[in-house]
């Protein structure tokens, strides 16, 4: 039997835009990567580093936090925030040794379902390019 | 507050590696504030160690713990029995607290997780800048609330010197030259007499090393 790879990638997704953008690609019947677990938050602000390092740890293949379009968030600025935490959070990555494109922040209004099935795609393409998350195979081993 | 940075990742992977269990132990004062070392940032460092040990097939045992200051004892003490449990800690408090907890849970060893940088204030968020450099003879009632001793590059106590340029310092154009804001403060408080009044060159014998305060 062959073992195909289905990546895992987790979704931190702002209610009042790329959520709504998730179930807007669901009305529109849009089809994207079924591999992309959806975590709702209110606002992409809520997202800490720790969220991002966590879901590597537990095995994502790869991560991405979408949140509203620059100056469009219903908190003013979390989304601003959630993308300085991205880009720390990739760093973080590069120097534990893992590939920082596996995590990704994108910018997604609420009407714009294709975008969202875009990024699903494109994160999915990505995490299937870099192969499995290397800390899943010690996950594995321990299990 | 005390404001210290991380040291780079690698260094402090490489001055743990030869221990198989590390307590972090973070500090919840001055250095959480200029997040360098608080319970979020243990957070972090440990799930970073954690996977660069994975990744490297290191069996470590990596534990955390943030107590309110490692600069004092009491805060220290209820901690000290679990971390005898372990072959190291990696302090993420400034140099002081890495040396009280060294004192108090002797003899395990310490390694300090931070580089401690400077006394100073938060000047925008995730910006902090030196304002004090402890220098134990404080001209601040002299000079407008502004410490010359700290923010001149030359430390003139009677400046400004040739180098100030449109406000700005010689050293760099990003630089406020001191000595102009302490001008410009004193004008606004209309007590520029005080400008001209010469301050005699400071007195480093009041910084005796190591410094010691006594109330008695």
């Amino acid at each position: 039997m062959v073992d195909v790879f289905e990546p895992k990638v987790v979704a931190f997704c702002c209610h009042y835009c790329a959520y709504s953008a998730a179930d807007l690609a669901g009305s529109m019947r849009l089809e994207y990567a079924p591999n992309v677990r959806v975590v709702k938050l209110m606002c992409t602000g809520r997202v800490d580093i720790i969220h991002l390092l966590k879901a590597f740890e537990d095995g994502a293949d790869a991560v991405y936090v979408a949140g509203c379009e620059e100056g469009a968030c219903h908190f003013l600025e979390g989304n601003l925030r959630a993308k300085q935490k991205v880009a720390i959070a990739k760093r973080l990555l590069k120097e534990m040794g893992l590939e920082p494109e596996r995590l990704e922040m994108f910018h997604i209004s609420a009407s714009n379902a294709p975008l969202f099935a875009k990024a699903a795609n494109e994160m999915t393409e990505r995490a299937r390019k870099l192969g499995p998350n290397p800390l899943k195979r010690e996950i594995v081993k321990a299990t | 507050m005390i404001v210290g940075e991380r040291k780079p990742f690698d260094e402090i992977k490489d001055k743990i590696g030869q221990f198989k269990k590390v307590l972090i132990l973070g500090c919840g004062t001055c250095v959480s504030v200029c997040m360098a070392g608080g319970e979020k940032e243990v957070e972090i460092l440990a799930s970073e160690l954690r996977v660069a040990n994975k990744l490297a097939g290191k069996d470590v045992e990596i534990g955390q713990a943030t107590i309110k200051r490692q600069c004092d004892r009491e805060f220290i003490e209820p901690v000290v029995e679990n971390a005898r449990e372990y072959d190291a800690i990696l302090s993420m408090a400034c140099g002081a607290g890495v040396q009280l907890v060294s004192d108090v849970v002797a003899p395990v060893p310490i390694i300090p997780a931070l580089n401690t940088d400077f006394i100073g204030i938060t000047e925008s968020e995730g910006v902090w800048v030196e304002r004090c450099r402890a220098c134990g003879n404080c001209l601040l009632a002299e000079t407008g609330g502004v410490c010359p001793v700290t923010r001149c590059a030359k430390g003139l106590l009677n400046g400004p010197c040739g180098g100030t340029n449109n406000g700005k310092c010689e050293v760099s154009p990003e630089k406020d030259c001191a000595w102009t804001l302490i001008y410009q403060r004193l004008d606004k408080q209309g007590r520029l007499d005080l400008f001209d009044k010469y301050n005699p060159p400071r007195n480093h014998q009041a910084v005796v090393t190591p410094g010691r305060v006594t109330k008695s």
